[in-house]
């Protein structure tokens, strides 16, 4: 799969690199797509997400037919590895979000190369997130009893409670996103649709393109209703992960029982999901060629959002244990202690320390920022601290409750990793046939961003970014 | 640039968009109905080994309700009688009768007559007929003229929004006890007045009464 023009590819802190024009654009995005050769590399990563996804097939059969009973899940530790999975998930599907609505909203034209498969990623993790709690509902082919309808039992679910509202959260993301992506692609599956080749490309491309014919009336209702959209899901990227804070703030568990869990959630669902942005990005800009289009500047920007909101996150580790000592409650001092000292699960919360605190460090150097390995490595730290974080607070809190007659340990079961193993084999197969059959990189938006480049380009703000990066003119 | 759908695909995906809203509008008004109408085996007689006849039984012999279903007052559960029971009479009425094969084996080779469940809670429902009984719920309330019927079958969709009807309002449907087995009895024209008077007279807690545990334990 070869790059079809000549145009070189150079590491650059632009936010498009040089020679990009609409065919070289199109080339290099849309021409793998349409292109019959598959490449080696997708048939490894296809076949491997595949066989993990039959392994998650496998337990959904099995925990159907057996019952909640092959989870580890017992008495008092009745929330475990599914809802640390699903909150893990969510958390990582919250940076597409961002990226394509609120950074559209505050204008900043570096999210256009990566919104498009932050986006995809953000709806296979919503996916992978969802079938979670359904599946750990111990009867999941009655799941849609959590949606208030005219049922037959003279009632509805119980709007005080927010996994009633985590229902509305996750449908509404869901949805939302769905739809946010979508219009988003139907410029591109235009052009895909007019260079289509094969029969079945004509018929994909044409059926999804709907009829796209690019007129000024068409182009000024589309801006208009993406800019709506963008706007209804900004509140999203706060509301989602807040209400999944709610689960466990509004109980009265200590390690759960926090004022500050919403917004602390909320940075931490942004820390991880730039985390697997840039897992996905930094394999990806390297196989499709697109480090022209991917460029260091977007790994730079995402890897200071990474810092970022990494420190909040660490930040609310320092306030629930300030919050412990501050509320004078023996049971809160206690949770502190045993989360820390505790002789079960010390070691968790000392690796999430590693993880998330760390391992972020050295993305103050902009050396670091700015080199693809040391950032995929640090982003899989902080993959792996992110759901360290959760076994902490839902797994930690709920062994060592209140009554010590009423503690109990956890252990996953088998079943319990092979759940969360083939969710990356759900999560990895959607996202290798969307990166087969559908363009990784909103390619109109590119070119909008090219031609303006091009012929607007602001000089001023091109030497205030020189002057930043320390670099020379180029020539 | 060649088309790759003829022009009548956009009056097709027209009528497609507005034939799909109306197949969800449909399929959301037909799902309900469909729930409360046609899946609860209202008014479907449920065959039985023996065609046992309660308005013989009640209505023309007389025999009370607790003649049989002994646990009633007492139990959770509303027995089904032991075949003993039958033969308290059957052993001297109807001997031999082929109507009542089923009866004669079960008797011969010591095993329970299969009779088949005519009113099946789900398990997660713990379902409590002496409370009911004692608290003034009578037995045709739910289970409608029974002694009037030739077969069995259910009278009331025993769905829990049918419970809540009473759950939430005990006062419209409750009776004194020593009305409850009575089926010939009609509630007062002042009804809410009587049955205020007996949630008081029967210390029901309402407030309790609407709560998930009272059911689902």
């Amino acid at each position: 799969m070869a790059v079809t023009t000549g145009s070189r590819v150079v590491e650059t802190t632009r936010v498009l690199g040089p020679g990009q024009t609409p065919t070289v654009l199109d080339d290099t995005v849309n021409t793998p797509v349409l292109s019959g050769r598959t490449p080696a590399w997708w048939w490894a990563g296809f076949s491997i997400s595949a066989l993990l996804l039959g392994l998650y097939l496998l337990s959904v059969v099995h925990l159907i037919t057996s019952g909640v009973g092959i989870f580890g899940n017992n008495q008092p530790v009745a929330w475990a590895m599914p809802i640390i999975n699903f909150v893990w998930w969510i958390g990582i599907g919250h940076a597409g979000t961002l990226i394509s609505a609120a950074l559209l909203i505050f204008r900043q034209p570096w999210r256009t190369s990566i919104n498009r498969f932050a986006e995809a990623m953000t709806i296979f993790a919503v996916v992978c997130a969802g079938l979670y709690p359904i599946l750990h509902l111990g009867r999941p082919w009655v799941f849609y009893w959590l949606m208030p309808y005219p049922n037959t039992f003279g009632m509805f679910p119980q709007f005080r409670s927010p996994l009633t509202w985590d229902v509305f959260a996750i449908t509404a993301y869901a949805t939302v996103s769905v739809v946010f992506w979508y219009i988003g692609l139907i410029p591109d599956l235009a052009t895909l649709r007019d260079s289509a080749k094969s029969r079945f490309q004509k018929l994909l491309y044409g059926s999804l393109a709907l009829g796209w014919n690019g007129s000024a009336r068409a182009w000024t209702r589309y801006m208009r209703a993406y800019l709506l959209l963008a706007a209804l899901s900004f509140p999203l990227v706060l509301s989602v992960h807040s209400t999944i804070a709610m689960d466990f703030a509004v109980s009265q568990l200590p390690g759960w029982n926090n004022t500050i869990m919403p917004p602390y959630f909320v940075a931490g669902a942004v820390f991880a999901g730039f985390a697997m942005v840039l897992i996905l990005a930094i394999p990806l800009r390297r196989a499709f060629h697109l480090r022209n289009v991917i460029t260091v500047r977007h790994l730079d920007n995402a890897a200071k959002l990474l810092l970022g909101t990494g420190l909040i996150v660490v930040y609310g580790y320092g306030i629930e244990i300030f919050m412990a000592w501050y509320s004078g409650v023996e049971f809160e001092v206690y949770m502190a202690y045993n989360r820390v000292l505790g002789a079960d699960h010390w070691w968790a919360f000392w690796l999430l320390i590693l993880c998330n605190f760390v391992a972020i460090q050295p993305l103050w150097f902009r050396s670091v920022r700015q080199n693809p390995l040391a950032l995929f490595v640090i982003s899989v730290f902080v993959s792996i601290g992110m759901w360290l974080e959760r076994f902490v607070i839902v797994v930690v809190s709920l062994t060592k409750d209140f009554l010590p007659s009423a503690w109990f340990n956890y252990t996953p079961t088998f079943w319990d990793w092979a759940l969360y193993a083939g969710s990356f084999g759900l999560f990895g197969t959607l996202f290798f046939l969307f990166l087969r059959l559908l363009p990784a990189v909103a390619t109109t938006e590119m070119k909008e961003l090219a031609h303006h480049d091009a012929h607007h380009g602001s000089d001023y703000y091109e030497r205030i970014r020189r002057e930043y990066y320390g670099e020379e003119a180029e020539a | 640039m060649p088309q790759h759908f003829p022009p009548s695909t956009n009056a097709f995906v027209r009528w497609a968009i507005l034939g799909g809203g109306a197949f969800v509008v449909a399929l959301l008004v037909a799902l309900p109905i469909f729930a409360r109408t046609m899946n609860n085996a209202v008014g479907v007689p449920v065959a039985q080994p023996i065609d046992f006849a309660h308005n013989l039984h009640s209505a023309q012999l007389g025999i009370d309700c607790r003649y049989c279903h002994t646990t009633v007052e007492v139990a959770a559960s509303a027995n089904v009688p032991a075949s003993e029971t039958c033969m308290t009479c059957h052993s001297q009425v109807r001997v031999g009768s082929p109507q009542l094969e089923a009866l004669w084996t079960s008797w011969e080779n010591d095993q329970a007559v299969r009779w088949n469940r005519v009113h099946d809670m789900p398990d997660y429902v713990y379902f409590n007929h002496s409370a009911h009984i004692t608290n003034g719920v009578g037995c045709s309330t739910c289970h409608g003229l029974v002694d009037q019927m030739d077969g069995i079958w259910k009278t009331e969709p025993m769905t829990m929004g049918w419970c809540m009807e009473c759950h939430r309002a005990p006062e419209r449907f409750l009776r004194p006890r020593s009305e409850v087995f009575n089926m010939a009895y009609r509630p007062p024209s002042d009804q809410l007045v009587l049955g205020s008077e007996l949630v008081a007279a029967y210390h029901i807690d309402t407030d309790v009464l609407i709560q998930c545990s009272v059911c689902h334990r």
